[in-house]
């Protein structure tokens, strides 16, 4: 039982994570309607940022964690205003291809810069160690990293449906007209909602950095998971990315331990299912596009 | 039904980037101009992973290597030089068996390669043993740590030079078992590498006078170990064995330094680069233990060598860049020795060859499997490191004949 408990604790510590890291993917999809590809990309360079700031200037886990997702934001915006923002009128397609070839853009420069074996990085003081209950052990940072994840899917959440920012954000995007109508800049919404959602991939990056390898490809196959988590619970929710993050998470940790070579495969089959059962994800809505 | 439409989205996607990562780049051929070589020249084809994972471990530094053995050539035999013209190509086989193939034909037929050199992941350097063998060309291996290609895949025109996994699990798991680790667990990535390795160790762990308790296969590559690591832990093993490498291997090591088995539970590693260490920072790994190579802070001899290396490159030297050093070197020797290009004659000279270089100590081209065998170090990452790069205590020379045993019996040459 102390093992399936450990199991389940484990699972719920990696589920926080990924919400969070699939939240700016939720948010971004939800507002603009763009798939953001580039998502594994800006989450990877959060993290390699992160690694660089404390290798040139000394710059700590905790500054980290406020500076980097800052100067994503700026990166988000930069994009946003060079890029994305010409191909919002098209199909979704075409900013899906645009955002993933910059990630193999952002890739090669990182790995031209800092090549492939990766960074190092440590778990901050004061987050090492383990808690232990019985025989139930949960690494420190673990814990640390899920809580944070969920107070600020939180915060997100309850700053985009409860605050006039939020309400305008989202009548900005749902009745761009109409919104204007009533004397709102909407073009001047959107660029800080992308730079948002990248920010966020950003902060994932420097949640992941003490306890992941930090590698130019580090987001290329953690895109995919979070893909798989944005479908399950729905594109563009984000109580869907948040639930379906702790379910993606719980499933992967169950997989691991009853049949460890199928632990991934279990996640996609979970996918497979709820978009059978219901295609727009389980928080996802029915909307004609 | 936008949802529906993205859905569609990600599917091509997919298919995209499984499209552009098949697609790769190469280098060309070029002119010369000598005597009694095939096209008056000597052609040095470096087949490796010059942008994926392996690319710092042996990459496009294997080529300023080779480029200081023609130099040594040079420098050593002069006017008297059969190979007065000596090229180097280079191509990425991104780590990929098909792309692997098609460069080293390329390499053989259009490049006029003589020899194929360094080709690191098992797929690929099968791939190429194949071509080699078709082709009748030379082909020595240093980056990938297969026992087939000394064993079940050997052939006549084909030399393992630096390491395989059986070397590593003899090094490794046998040293660590015979010093009392006798109950292990062990988790391996389950692809061809990590099962070969799996296997490795536990023969070698269960005939030193251990226990595998568990093995147990994580998908490849993974970002989450936590659970694997508890499962790992469960059972109370003496040492966890981690068969993973490159990115799945740090992931490993920063979530076990995390768990509560750190500190009760011996760590040891399968497969380790110094690149590894260099990644992860050296506290990380301190008191691992695993077998290496080669170690360029090892004597006086590889100091100078790898001083040499790093005027050119501002890096220490990998185990590879060395063994790519020491393969191109004795080839050119067995060039000038013969007179000629040919590879019939050259695989002669080089059967059965003893040699003690910067790389080999008391090497021999073993003529019955092409084992390049020589001496190979268990090694322990130091807890601090006195400067850049110098990560690991030599605790122990494991002699030749101990580290590579019996030539392989799966190996026919005829």
């Amino acid at each position: 039982m102390s093992e399936f408990i450990q199991y389940t604790l484990q699972g719920l510590a990696a589920g926080g994570f990924y919400a969070l890291s699939a939240l700016g993917l939720a948010v971004i999809f939800g507002v603009l309607g763009v798939v953001n590809f580039s998502h594994g990309a800006c989450y990877m360079l959060g993290a390699v940022l992160s690694a660089v700031l404390l290798a040139e200037l000394n710059v700590g886990f905790w500054a980290a964690l406020v500076i980097v997702p800052i100067l994503m934001f700026g990166f988000g915006v930069l994009m946003e205003r060079l890029l994305v923002r010409w191909l919002l009128e098209l199909d979704p397609l075409y900013n899906f291809l645009l955002t993933f070839g910059l990630t193999l853009v952002i890739v090669e420069a990182v790995k031209q810069r800092y090549g492939v074996s990766g960074l190092p990085y440590q778990v901050p003081a004061g987050l090492g160690g383990q808690v232990s209950v019985g025989s139930v052990n949960l690494s420190v940072y673990a814990i640390f990293a899920c809580l944070f994840s969920v107070v600020v899917c939180v915060a997100v959440g309850l700053l985009l449906t409860k605050t006039r920012i939020g309400m305008i954000v989202r009548a900005a995007t749902e009745a761009p007209d109409r919104t204007r109508a009533l004397g709102i800049n909407v073009g001047l919404w959107v660029t800080p909602v992308f730079g948002f959602g990248i920010a966020l991939a950003g902060l994932a990056g420097v949640l992941a950095a003490p306890t992941r390898a930090i590698t130019a490809e580090m987001g290329s196959n953690f895109i995919i998971i979070l893909f798989a988590v944005v479908v399950i619970g729905g594109l563009g929710s984000i109580l869907g990315a948040v639930v379906a993050g702790f379910l993606v998470g719980l499933v992967e940790a169950y997989g691991i331990a009853y049949a460890p070579t199928y632990a991934q495969i279990v996640i996609f089959v979970l996918m497979a299912i709820v978009v059978l059962v219901r295609p727009s994800g389980l928080f996802g809505r029915e909307e004609v596009a | 039904m936008r949802s529906r439409t993205v859905q569609g989205t990600v599917a091509i996607a997919a298919t995209a980037s499984l499209a552009l990562a098949a697609c790769g780049g190469a280098g060309g051929p070029q002119s010369g101009g000598s005597s009694k070589l095939t096209d008056d020249k000597l052609v040095i084809g470096l087949l490796n992973d010059q942008s994926g994972v392996y690319k710092d471990l042996s990459g496009p530094n294997s080529k300023v290597a080779i480029e200081m053995a023609i130099e040594d050539y040079k420098a050593k035999y002069g006017d008297k030089a059969v190979a007065k013209d000596i090229e180097v190509v280079t191509a990425d086989h991104q780590n990929k068996a098909d792309i692997a193939n098609s460069k080293a034909q390329e390499m053989y037929d259009r490049q006029k390669a003589d020899i194929i050199l360094d080709v690191p992941n098992s797929a690929a350097a099968l791939a190429v043993a194949t071509q080699a063998k078709n082709k009748k060309k030379l082909y020595i291996n240093i980056g990938a740590g297969t026992t087939a290609l000394t064993g079940a895949s050997c052939n006549k025109y084909t030399f393992h030079w630096a390491y395989n996994t059986s070397v590593l699990a003899r090094g490794t798991a046998g040293t660590i078992t015979k010093a009392g680790g006798k109950k292990w667990n062990i988790v391996y990535p389950d692809y061809a590498f990590g099962q070969d390795m799996n296997k490795s160790f536990t023969k070698e762990i269960t005939t030193a006078g251990g226990t595998v308790g568990q093995s147990i296969a994580s998908p490849f590559p993974s970002d989450n170990f936590a659970t694997f690591i508890t499962k790992a832990g469960e059972g109370d093993p003496d040492v966890i064995g981690s068969m993973h490498a490159g990115g799945d291997l740090i992931n490993f090591v920063k979530q076990f330094n995390q768990s509560s088995l750190k500190g009760k539970v011996q760590l040891a590693v399968g497969l380790m680069f110094i690149t590894d260490i260099h990644s992860l920072g050296v506290d990380q790994f301190a008191g691992t233990q695993f077998t290496d190579a080669w170690y360029w802070n090892f004597d006086a001899q590889n100091k100078k060598w790898a001083d040499r290396f790093k005027e050119k490159t501002n890096t220490r030297p990998s185990f590879a860049h060395a063994a790519n050093y020491s393969a191109a070197m004795n080839y050119l020797e067995a060039v000038q020795e013969a007179g000629t290009d040919d590879a019939d004659t050259i695989v002669g000279k080089l059967e059965g060859k003893k040699i003690n270089d910067v790389f080999l100590r008391n090497g021999e081209i073993r003529k019955a499997d092409h084992a390049v065998i020589h001496d190979v170090y268990l090694a322990k990452v130091k807890s601090s490191a006195p400067e850049e790069w110098d990560y690991e205590d030599i605790e122990k020379t494991i002699p030749a004949s101990e580290a590579y045993g019996e030539a392989n019996p799966a190996c026919s040459m005829s």
